[in-house]
C-alpha cells in the first residue's frame, strides 16, 4: 500500500474487525430479533422465549467449526454458540475461497468469460456458463439456433443429475452412511463420463458459450444418454431401499432444520430449500428459459421444510431431470449448434486455410473478442441449488464492464443460523449438508 | 397455468399504470426488463411499497462503479453518480421481476439498508460494502464478508488496480 493512499471516509465509520461471532453477554436478549453480529433471525415468539430464558454466560461456549472440516463442504467456517449440545447461535464466516472472479471477469473478453465463471459452482459448472451466455446473448440481442438450445437443455439437465448425485453422496457421508457416498460417486462418475464425452472435460467444461455451444454432440451421444437413463432408475431404487426406508436415516433427518416458506422468501432462499417448504416455485416452469416450456416435467415440493424433504426433493428431481433428458433425446432438432453470426462465432477451422476473411475473423475474435452494445441485463436460471443469476453491464467494449453472479449458495447460506437454531451439534452437520453449499460459488 | 402466467414474467407491466412511471418511480426498459430509478431518499419508501405490492424477495443486490463508463443511459431527471446499487426483486405471484438502480455519490457512499424488510439482503449488502465501500445505513453487521477483515481498499472499485498490490494476508511479511 502506498503512503498516499487515503482510507475512504466510510471505512473508519464501520468495524472491519468484527467478522466473528460476539459472545452472548455483549448481545442483549432484546436484540435477539436482530442479533448484532450473528445474523440470526428468530421469530418474535422465539425472541421472547430467549429473553425469558436467557442462559447464563458461563453455561455457553463459542466454538469454531471449520474451515478445514470434512463436513463443511470445502472451506465454510461456522462459529457456534453452544449450551451443552444445543446450538444457540451460529454464524457462517466465508471468504476463504475468494479469488476475485467477478474482477477477473472484467479482465476477460466475453469469449473467455465462460472459462472463468465455470469455476464458480464446480459441481454444476454448466449452469454458470449458461447464465453468463444467456446474459451476453440478451445484451447482443441474438437468438441461438434451436439445436443449441436443446443441447444446452440436455447438458444442463445431465449436469443437474450429476450435481444431485454428488449431493446424495456427500449427504450420506455427512450422516455416516458411507456406503451411500460410494454409490453416489459411482453414479455421478457415469454422468460425468457422458459430460466428458461431449465436452472433453469432467468438470469446468467451458462448453456453453455466447452464441451456442463449443462443439456439436459427438457421434454416439444417444448411446451415452441411454446408457445412463437405463442404469439410473435401478440405482435410484437402491438408494430408496437403502435410505428412504431406513429408520435411522429418517430419524436423523425428519424434523431437523425446519424452515418456513415465509422465512425462505424473506431470506431470498431459492431452490430445493424453498421447495421443501411446499412453496411451488421453479424458474424452469414459472419463468421458462431455453425451451423448458416445451418439455413436460413436474416440480417436486415437500411439505415440512426439513432436511428429509430437501433430501427427498433432490432424489425426486433426478427422476424429473431424467424425464427432461429423455424428451431432449426425442426432440433434438437438426441444424447448427452455434449461431452463424461471423461477429460472434469464430469460423470453422477448415475455412481458415482457404479464406483470408475467415482468418481475420478468427484472429479478431480470439485476440480482441467481439463487442457487445452498451447496456445492462440480468438473466437467471434454475441451478441445482436455486436461482443462479448473472448481471452484466457493458460499456460497448469486448469485455464486461461489470460482471456479477448471483450465486444461490451465497444467499442460501444465510438460512444456516435460522435452520440451526436450537438443534444439536450432530444435526448441524446434517443441516449444512442439506443446504448443499458449494463454496466456490459462495466466495467467487 | 393460465395463458397470462405462461408469458415471460419479465415483460409484464400492470396495465393500469402509465409506462413512464411505476410505483411513482421513473421506469425504463432494458432488454424488455423493467428498471426503476428511485432516488436515494425514496429508496426505503419504494421498498416498502414494493413489499406490500407482492415483491417479497430481494433476489440480488450488487454495486457497480461507473467511474470509467460514461455510456450509460439514465432518465433525464436522474443525475448520474459514480456508484450504483442494483437491486433485483421478484414477485412470485405475478411472476414479475423489477430492477432498481440507485445512484450513490462518491463523496457520501451511503444507502439505507433493506435489512428490516428483506433480511436476505444481509450478506449481499455486506458484499457490496466489502467490494465497493458503499455503506448501508441500518445494517446490523456491516463488516467485510469476502476479503480478510484487515484488508485496505475495496477491490471492485475501478480505481483499485488489479495486480499492483502485494497480496495481503494476516501474518504475511508484506509491507502494507
Amino acid at each position: 500500500m502506498t503512503a498516499t493512499h487515503e482510507l475512504p471516509a466510510n471505512v473508519n465509520q464501520t468495524s472491519e474487525g468484527g467478522q466473528e461471532l460476539t459472545s452472548a453477554d455483549v448481545v442483549a436478549a432484546a436484540e435477539r430479533l436482530r442479533e448484532l453480529g450473528a445474523v440470526l433471525r428468530v421469530s418474535e415468539s422465539d425472541a421472547l422465549v430467549a429473553e425469558r430464558e436467557q442462559v447464563p454466560d458461563d453455561e455457553t461456549m463459542i466454538i469454531n467449526m471449520g474451515p478445514q472440516h470434512p463436513s463443511t463442504h470445502g472451506v465454510l467456517r461456522l462459529m457456534l454458540e453452544l449450551q451443552g449440545e444445543t446450538v444457540l447461535r451460529c454464524k457462517p464466516i466465508i471468504g476463504y475461497l475468494h479469488t476475485g472472479m467477478e474482477r477477473t471477469g472484467e479482465e476477460l473478453t466475453y469469449m473467455q468469460g465462460p472459462t472463468n465463471v465455470t469455476r464458480m459452482d464446480y459441481a454444476a459448472p454448466l449452469f454458470t456458463e449458461l447464465a453468463f451466455s444467456l446474459t451476453v446473448e440478451k445484451l447482443l440481442d441474438i437468438e441461438v439456433p434451436e439445436r443449441a438450445i436443446w443441447i444446452r437443455m440436455l447438458m444442463t439437465e445431465m449436469n443437474r443429475i450429476s450435481s444431485h448425485l454428488l449431493f446424495m453422496a456427500t449427504n450420506g457421508m455427512d450422516l455416516g452412511a458411507v456406503s451411500m457416498m460410494l454409490y453416489g460417486w459411482r453414479e455421478r462418475e457415469e454422468a460425468l463420463r457422458f459430460l466428458q464425452e461431449v465436452t472433453g472435460l469432467r468438470m469446468n467444461h467451458n462448453y456453453i458459450r455466447p452464441g451456442g455451444v463449443a462443439a456439436d454432440l459427438p457421434d454416439g451421444w444417444r448411446d451415452g444418454v441411454l446408457r445412463l437413463l437405463d442404469m439410473l432408475p435401478g440405482r435410484l431404487a437402491e438408494y430408496d431401499t437403502l435410505l428412504n426406508q431406513q429408520p435411522i436415516w429418517r430419524e436423523r433427518l425428519q424434523g431437523v432444520g425446519v424452515i418456513s416458506a415465509e422465512e425462505c422468501l424473506a431470506l431470498g432462499v431459492t431452490g430445493p430449500i424453498l421447495r421443501s417448504t411446499g412453496y411451488d416455485w421453479d424458474l424452469r416452469r414459472d419463468m421458462p428459459y431455453l425451451a423448458f416450456d416445451q418439455v413436460d416435467f413436474d416440480v417436486v415440493v415437500g411439505s415440512y421444510g426439513d432436511c428429509f424433504d430437501r433430501y427427498a426433493i433432490r432424489l425426486a428431481e433426478i427422476h424429473e431431470s431424467m424425464k427432461i433428458v429423455r424428451q431432449c433425446l426425442e426432440k433434438m432438432p437438426k441444424g447448427d449448434y452455434r449461431i452463424q453470426d461471423k461477429k460472434v462465432t469464430p469460423p470453422p477451422r477448415a475455412r481458415i486455410d482457404e479464406s483470408m476473411e475467415a482468418l481475420i475473423h478468427h484472429f479478431k475474435i480470439f485476440t480482441e473478442g467481439f463487442k457487445v452494445p452498451e447496456g445492462e441485463a440480468y438473466v437467471s436460471i434454475e441451478s441445482p441449488r436455486g436461482e443462479l443469476g448473472c448481471y452484466i453491464v457493458s460499456d460497448g467494449s469486448s469485455k464486461p464492464y461489470r460482471m456479477h453472479v448471483r450465486a444461490p449458495s451465497f444467499v442460501n447460506l444465510q438460512s444456516l443460523p435460522h435452520l440451526m437454531h436450537g438443534s444439536l451439534v450432530a444435526d448441524a452437520v446434517a443441516i449444512i449438508s442439506s443446504v448443499d453449499p458449494i463454496l466456490g460459488e459462495v466466495d467467487r | 397455468m393460465t395463458d397470462v402466467d405462461a408469458q415471460s414474467g419479465e415483460a409484464d407491466t400492470p396495465a393500469e399504470i402509465a409506462p413512464e412511471t411505476l410505483f411513482n418511480t421513473l421506469l425504463t426498459r432494458s432488454h424488455e426488463q423493467l428498471v426503476l430509478h428511485p432516488t436515494r431518499e425514496n429508496y426505503a419508501a419504494l421498498l416498502a411499497t414494493l413489499h406490500a405490492a407482492g415483491y417479497h424477495s430481494v433476489i440480488d443486490l450488487c454495486g457497480v462503479d461507473y467511474l470509467t463508463n460514461d455510456s450509460r443511459e439514465l432518465p433525464a431527471s436522474i443525475e448520474a453518480e459514480r456508484f450504483e446499487v442494483v437491486v433485483n426483486l421478484i414477485n412470485h405471484r405475478e411472476r414479475a421481476r423489477l430492477r432498481l438502480r440507485i445512484q450513490i455519490p462518491e463523496s457520501d457512499p451511503v444507502l439505507a439498508s433493506a435489512f428490516t424488510l428483506y433480511p436476505g439482503t444481509e450478506a449481499m449488502e455486506r458484499e457490496t460494502f466489502d467490494m465497493f465501500g458503499i455503506s448501508f445505513d441500518g445494517h446490523p453487521d456491516l463488516t467485510r464478508i469476502l476479503m480478510p477483515e484487515d484488508w485496505i481498499g475495496h477491490p471492485l472499485r475501478k480505481d483499485y488496480d488489479v495486480g499492483r498490490i502485494p497480496v495481503q494476508f494476516k501474518g504475511a511479511p508484506a509491507n502494507r
